[in-house]
């Protein structure tokens, strides 16, 4: 994701803070360096709560023919409860979208970028030659055949999460919209869109969240440098340590143009993350669960 | 008769003009026999033997010679002898003679009985004229008299000999025929020998006789020959006179001399029984009680019925009546429909088996307790049925227990239907309730054609009250009659809606077990209706989307084909806005079944699900992959970083402090 501060100044002045009350070399070790923006944080936050919400409400429809469901559909109030839930959680997501995207227009305004530069410049979010370079350097790593390659900002693979969000609420949003609306719909379009609409949206979900709870899961958390989670997204801090190794290349970037300490900063209370391993606990459990009804649905009970 | 007589009169009257010499004419005979004071011996006693000629003259007999008669006296010269025996009607009514001698007044006179009539009792001597002529001592008007001589109460006969009924001229004269004849003047309607007939009267205990019941109904047909139409349900044909013993004769509810109207007085009153039946401790030799209570007679709905009716082999000749009675009452003398059907169905097939749980008229009806249905307090007023059928029927009753078919829990469920509901919870008698499926009396399993629940019956039996849904249905699809040519097995009433369990259609349960209903042969379609969103929030357990009926209709489902249908290109839209307002000819261009399993009837569906799944397994596949070879890397990747951590913290510091002093 294209990547801003907020209050650059706030952390400067925290960092040269820190130099003069206490030891140097603990203040720098303890010192965490910022990868997130609170906005980038608490739209994720709310994109796991609609999303979540979506996948419940949406399979319980999907895999109506599972005693699962018949027990979700009942805990969740009914058809028609379960229903009203799905439509506020995708209007949620719709609105996460939207904030998103005016963000980043913010964001060219405070920067005074056009769009060529946000777009093709070296912390796009839009694939370039890099990614290009890391994923041959990756498939060379994994077959043992060279090192791991210097990751930068965003990986190849988180990029490829960040679209697969555009082209998920695009093909989802607007089939979910057909079968919303169906009756309005219809005075333009055929009586069969509303057929191919359920197809859509229904093998769309399954692809999502098939993709999120076990590619996105594994990319980003059950991976074993990460097990069992990385909570970078809830916080926005990883260590320096982490940092240098996850992504040398941001790393030497930062270091060379002498920006690193702009985004250094004090780590949260034990307390704080306490809270989010707590939910990103429950996030995690939740989804693979999830995962766990799907293949049951899909091969087990399927008709 | 008097053909022959004039024929033999005249043949004598020639014979004896041809040969006077001979013969003795009557004017012989009248020389002395007209002289009014001219007395004679009979049997010792001096009477008067004159005959009047002018009497002869106008008799039937005026042209027969005296000796014809008085035979005796043939050929014997005048003076003839003292103690001249009776005339003789022998020679000519030789076969009324018969008669005579076989029925109980020739029997008795040839015992010699003072008491019995003789022809000359009843027809008189040199009197006798044409029966048609009013002044015959033996025409119809004069009839109950001339027997009323001898059986009027009081009269030797009535007193000294054996005759069970009383004051017959008395009743005869209130009944119907005798005011019709007495006081009407009507001279067809029937005196005593129209039923005893004239000359050869028997007792009614005698097969032969013409009033013993064998005979009765053709005795009193003879005048009522139109009788069996107004009387069809007890008579039925000739079913009368067939079995005697089932159906009741005439005189048991037309007691003989006394034919008023149909008010069954009877010959055993109600109050001779109770004489004996009225006390509460009266027992029979096998211990049963024998007490009735006259209170609870009386309001039955027998309160007008007699004793002697149901128990109808009482006989009033003996001294207990009822000495005669050694079977159980038999209900179809009157009920005779009931009977019939009673006998044909199950039950009544267990009954002639001897069956003991076969329930008899008693069991369901009782006995002299008998109460109207439309009586509340009757066990078989409607809301009394099913628990009156679930003495036997109840789960564990005897009926349950033998029974082997698939329906279970009768009553209990049937409680818990629609039906049972209306009846029980909301008092509604019009409700169905068992006898009203099942028929009261002719009650047969579902596999007898003639059943009133057989395949074939059953919406006639539904359509007794559902009349309406019965037209419908008629004209469905479902119906018989839709396709002659069509072969399959087609659904009927409790198909779909159950035989004891049927709910509200607008019932949850109901909603949701249509498909499955339906689906029973409709397997395909089901299916594919489960695929849509309609089919797949019902397997969640919500009745709040289209079901089958919703859109095909319920009693009245077309082919889509047939403008009538609820489902045709003509109806389609209205069906859609039912529950989707708004809805346009293209909403309705919705697959409702449609299925991505079949290429050729929904090539899009089809294409759209393996275009999506192409999507979703190469996402995999490619996804998969590139996390299977990296997990590999990751677990050395782990193990390095831990090993680095673990070997030297210090070098992080130092690296740090580097780092910082660097940057200073």
């Amino acid at each position: 994701m294209l990547y801003e501060m907020d209050n650059n100044k706030q952390k400067i002045d925290e960092s040269v803070k820190g130099k003069n009350s206490g030891s140097n070399s603990r203040r720098t070790e303890i010192r965490q360096f910022q990868r997130f923006t609170r906005l980038n944080r608490v739209l994720h936050f709310f994109m796991i709560l609609s999303f979540l919400s979506l996948a419940f409400t949406g399979l319980t429809l999907k895999f109506a023919y599972t005693g699962w469901a018949v027990i979700l559909s009942h805990l969740l109030g009914g058809f028609e409860s379960a229903r009203y839930i799905h439509r506020f959680s995708a209007v949620v997501m719709i609105s996460v979208f939207i904030i998103h995207l005016i963000s980043l227009v913010k964001m060219k305004r405070k920067e005074n970028k056009t769009w060529f530069q946000l777009l093709f410049g070296p912390d796009s979010m839009l694939f370039n030659k890099k990614d290009w370079q890391d994923f041959t350097g990756s498939v060379k790593w994994f077959l043992g055949m060279g090192e791991r390659p210097p990751y930068g900002r965003w990986t190849y693979w988180e990029k490829f999460d960040y679209f697969a969000v555009f082209w998920g609420i695009f093909v989802i949003g607007s089939t979910g919209l057909t079968l919303w609306i169906p009756e309005t719909l219809t005075h333009i379009f055929p009586g069969w869109i509303i057929n191919v609409a359920t197809i859509i949206h229904s093998d769309e979900a399954l692809l999502a969240t098939g993709f999120i709870f076990t590619v996105h899961f594994f990319n980003t958390h059950l991976r074993p440098e990460k097990f069992p989670m990385d909570i970078v997204i809830f916080s926005g801090r990883v260590s320096l340590e982490e940092f240098k190794v996850d992504r040398p290349d941001e790393y030497r970037q930062l270091v060379e143009s002498g920006e690193l300490e702009k985004y250094l900063v004090e780590p949260y209370q034990p307390i704080v993350i306490k809270a989010i391993k707590i939910f990103g606990w429950i996030a995690l459990s939740l989804g693979l669960s999830i995962i766990i009804w799907i293949i049951y649905a899909m091969i087990f009970a399927y008709r | 008769m008097r053909y022959r007589n004039l024929v033999i009169s005249i043949l004598f009257v020639a014979f004896y003009s041809l040969q006077p010499a001979l013969g003795q004419s009557n004017d012989d005979c009248l020389m002395c026999h007209s002289d009014k004071t001219l007395t004679g011996q009979i049997n010792g006693r001096t009477v008067n033997v004159f005959v009047d000629q002018q009497v002869l003259k106008s008799s039937v007999h005026k042209d027969v010679d005296c000796v014809s008669c008085h035979a005796d006296l043939e050929g014997t010269d005048f003076p003839h002898k003292e103690n001249v025996a009776k005339a003789q009607c022998v020679p000519c009514h030789d076969d009324v003679q018969t008669l005579y001698s076989e029925g109980i007044h020739g029997k008795a006179e040839e015992k010699g009985d003072p008491l019995a009539p003789i022809c000359q009792t009843c027809h008189g001597s040199h009197n006798i004229i044409k029966v048609s002529n009013l002044k015959s001592a033996v025409a119809p008007i004069k009839i109950p008299f001339l027997c009323g001589s001898c059986h009027k109460e009081g009269a030797p006969v009535q007193v000294q000999r054996k005759i069970p009924e009383d004051h017959i001229l008395e009743n005869y004269s209130e009944s119907l025929h005798g005011v019709g004849l007495l006081q009407k003047g009507l001279i067809v309607a029937a005196t005593c020998v129209s039923c005893h007939s004239p000359h050869k009267i028997l007792p009614h205990t005698d097969p032969q006789s013409t009033i013993s019941r064998k005979n009765i109904a053709g005795t009193c047909t003879k005048c009522h020959s139109e009788i069996e139409t107004v009387h069809r349900k007890i008579i039925k044909g000739k079913l009368w006179e067939q079995t005697p013993h089932i159906l009741p004769a005439c005189n048991d509810c037309h007691p003989p001399h006394k034919i008023q109207q149909p008010i069954y007085e009877s010959n055993v009153a109600n109050q001779d029984c109770l004489n004996c039946h009225g006390r509460p401790n009266l027992k029979s030799k096998d211990g049963r009680s024998m007490f009735v209570d006259a209170i609870i007679l009386q309001n039955s709905a027998h309160s007008k019925i007699a004793c002697s009716q149901c128990h109808n082999t009482v006989n009033p000749a003996h001294v207990r009546p009822c000495e005669g009675i050694n079977s159980k009452v038999d209900c179809s003398i009157c009920h005779a429909t009931e009977g019939d059907q009673y006998r044909e169905s199950t039950h009544g097939q267990l009954f002639a088996k001897n069956d003991p749980n076969a329930p008899t008229c008693e069991e369901c009806h009782g006995s002299h307790n008998v109460l109207l249905t439309k009586n509340p307090l009757s066990p078989t007023f409607h809301t009394n049925i099913p628990n009156l059928c679930g003495k036997c029927h109840r789960k564990g009753e005897p009926a349950a227990v033998r029974y082997v078919g698939k329906e279970h829990d009768i009553i209990e469920n049937y409680t818990e239907s629609i039906h049972g509901k209306g009846l029980l919870k909301s008092g509604l008698t019009v409700t169905a309730t068992c006898t009203d499926c099942h028929t009261a009396h002719h009650e047969l399993p579902h596999t007898d054609p003639n059943s009133s629940i057989n395949r074939n019956n059953i919406a006639s039996t539904c359509g007794a009250c559902h009349y309406g849904i019965k037209e419908q249905f008629a004209k469905s699809v479902h119906s018989v009659t839709f396709d002659k040519n069509n072969k399959k097995q087609l659904p009927v009433c409790n198909d779909c809606h159950s035989a004891h369990e049927i709910s509200r259609t607008d019932a949850s349960g109901f909603r949701l077990s249509i498909m499955n209903t339906c689906g029973r042969c409709h397997e395909k379609i089901a299916e594919t209706y489960f695929d849509t969103f309609h089919g797949q929030v019902s397997k969640l357990g919500y009745s709040k989307t289209a079901k089958c009926f919703d859109c095909h209709g319920a009693h009245d489902i077309l082919p889509v084909d047939n403008p009538e249908s609820h489902v045709s290109h003509e109806n389609i839209v209205q069906t859609c806005q039912k529950c989707h307002e708004g809805a346009t000819r293209k909403f309705a261009g919705y697959f409702t079944h449609a299925t991505h399993h079949d290429p050729v009837k929904y090539p899009i569906l089809y294409w759209t699900f393996r275009g999506m799944t192409g999507l979703l397994v190469i996402t995999f596949l490619f996804a998969g992959m590139h996390t299977l070879l990296w997990l590999p890397r990751s677990l050395q990747w782990r193990k390095q970083l831990k090993e680095r951590q673990n070997s030297n913290t210090d070098i992080t510091e130092a690296d740090d402090n580097e780092k910082d002093d660097e940057k200073s």
